[in-house]
This record gives C-alpha cells, sequence and structure tokens, in this order.
C-alpha cells in the first residue's frame, strides 16, 4: 500500500456499487466474529472450558471498565462497548494474516464506526435523563456556550476517526516503505510495534466512546470538565 | 518549471515541516505526562489503574494534535486540491 491512502480500489461491482477490500474485510469479520460469539456460547457450562473461560474475562474486564468510568450499572452499556472493542481490534490486528489489510487502515471503516458512537451518545443520553434532559445538556452553564458545545460535539468525533485512521495508516504504511527499501525481514519489528499500537488504538476507542456516554448519561459535577 | 511542479515542490516540503514541526510539541506534551503518571503511579502505586487508563485516554487526546499535523501532510502528498494530474 504504497498509492494514496485516502483512496480504496473496488474489488468488484455489484450492479452501480462498488466493492471495496475493506468492505469485504469487514464483512468477513462480523461473520467470523458472530458465528464465534454463537459457537462460544451456546453450551455455557458451570465448569467451564477454556473458550467458555476468556470469554467471561472478557466481558468481566469490560464490564470492570465500564463500572470504574461511568460509576453506574453496566449492563446497559456492556454490549455496545464490548462489540465495539473487539471489532476494532479485530480490525487492527487482521493486518498480520497475509494478503489482508487491516479495514481501519482506511477512512471509509473509521468514519463507520465513529459515526456509530455518534449515534450512540444521544440514544444513551435520551435514554439515561430523557429527551429533555439530554438537550438541556447542551446549554449548560449559560447559552452562550450553546454553539461551543455543539462544536465540541462534532470536533471530538471528528478526531476520533482521525486518530484512529492516522495510527493504523501510518503503521501499514512504514511497513510498506520498509518493505520497499530493505526487503523482507526488516519490517517485522515494526508490524509487532503495530500489533501492540493496534491493541492500544482499540482501547483509546473504546475508552473514548465510554467517556463521550458517560459525559451524557451522568449529570457533569462541577469540578470535572466535560470538554475533550 | 510550470507552476504545477513548482506547487508540487512546496506541497513536498510543507508535508515534511507538516509532520517535523507538528509532531515536535504532541512528544514534548506526552513526555511529560507520563512523567508525571509514572511520579504518581510510585507515590500511589494502589491507585495505578485509574491513574494508567486517565493516561491513556489524555494521551489520546495529545497524540490528536499530531494526528491533524499527519493528516494536514497526507492531504498535501495525496488528495492536493490545487494539483490536478488525474
Amino acid at each position: 500500500m504504497i498509492g494514496s491512502p485516502l483512496q480504496a480500489e473496488p474489488m468488484f461491482h455489484i450492479g452501480p456499487v462498488p466493492v471495496t477490500t475493506p468492505v469485504v474485510t469487514t464483512w468477513g469479520l462480523m461473520a467470523v466474529l458472530i458465528a464465534g460469539s454463537a459457537l462460544l456460547t451456546r453450551r455455557l457450562k458451570l465448569e467451564p472450558g477454556t473458550g467458555q473461560v476468556l470469554l467471561e474475562q472478557y466481558v468481566l474486564g469490560i464490564q470492570g471498565q465500564i463500572r470504574e468510568t461511568l460509576r453506574a450499572d453496566p449492563s446497559p452499556y456492556l454490549a455496545f462497548l464490548a462489540s465495539l472493542f473487539i471489532f476494532v481490534l479485530g480490525c487492527n490486528w487482521l493486518a498480520i494474516i497475509p494478503g489482508l489489510e487491516a479495514p481501519t487502515a482506511h477512512l471509509e471503516t473509521d468514519a463507520a464506526l465513529a459515526g456509530i458512537v455518534f449515534l450512540a451518545v444521544p440514544f444513551f443520553g435520551v435514554r439515561a435523563r430523557g429527551l429533555k434532559g439530554y438537550l438541556a445538556e447542551f446549554a449548560q452553564p449559560t447559552w452562550v456556550m450553546l454553539p461551543l458545545n455543539l462544536g465540541g460535539r462534532l470536533t471530538r468525533i471528528f478526531s476520533l476517526m482521525m486518530r484512529l485512521f492516522g495510527n493504523m495508516m501510518s503503521g501499514v504504511f512504514v511497513t510498506g516503505i520498509l518493505l520497499s527499501l530493505v526487503g523482507l525481514l526488516v519490517p517485522i519489528p515494526f508490524m509487532l510495534l503495530d500489533l501492540l499500537t493496534g491493541l492500544i488504538q482499540a482501547y483509546i476507542f473504546t475508552a473514548l466512546a465510554m467517556v463521550f456516554i458517560g459525559g451524557v448519561v451522568a449529570p457533569p459535577s462541577p469540578a470535572q470538565g466535560s470538554q475533550s | 518549471m510550470n507552476p504545477t511542479s513548482l506547487i508540487a515542490i512546496a506541497s513536498v516540503i510543507a508535508a515534511a515541516f507538516a509532520v517535523g514541526l507538528g509532531s515536535v510539541g504532541p512528544a514534548l506534551g506526552e513526555g511529560r505526562a507520563v512523567a508525571a503518571a509514572m511520579d504518581a503511579i510510585a507515590r500511589q502505586p494502589d491507585s495505578s489503574g485509574v491513574i494508567s487508563r486517565t493516561l491513556f485516554v489524555g494521551l489520546a487526546m495529545i497524540e490528536t494534535m499530531a494526528i491533524y499535523a499527519l493528516v494536514v501532510a497526507l492531504v498535501l502528498l495525496f488528495a492536493n486540491p490545487l494539483i490536478r494530474i488525474h
């Protein structure tokens, strides 16, 4: 991938709609995740096997994170945030499978993920505090802050998208440049670093989504700034 | 030398400067943040979980500035509105 990172070549066409490689990989990943969860949760036992233990550890870990961040019952947010984390992590780590490319290294996937967070924040806000309580949040200190609050909502979603895209794309780019300059085995340490970056970025993406949701769900305390 | 190649040269130089200079500030800021977090963990090892979570979120915020510089460089190199090749 030395071409423009802002464009994706269409792989094939369904009627007039071009389908690019990231779309195919994300659908494949979704199928694998859904099938994996269905298989793992089909026979839940009191004395669990390896898969069930891993799954329980994952769910409990995310539950603990939500409880510490939001200081509320994690069950309404668990499904959304846990799926978000494992999907972003899967996208970031797909690059280690030969022939595949991380879908998050393309702008469209990140835009879609950030769009989901953008829609989820008002959804949880309205569900927790009612439409009026959610809208009153925008005029929080005074009415003068209304445009600033609105702009803050938009720019933080934009930076959420650009952060994931920039980090993953730069990793792919550095590996590509090194491969073309020095040869076959040299990029391997950088690919290891990419795996670490992928894990941290997936965590940051989920943690920020959690913080954004926490900002609209709980009433803001005066000591804690809601700008991020 | 026609104007298009002049713009291309300027874009490449500007992209290098954008990333080079734009990453100085975030690097200094991240260094200070990590140093402060280390200090806090050394003082209070019990609250290391909260500190590292807050540190990661804060680092992401600081890093955003460097990412914006990278995006500006990418737009200059690959999606320059002043150059029409295609």
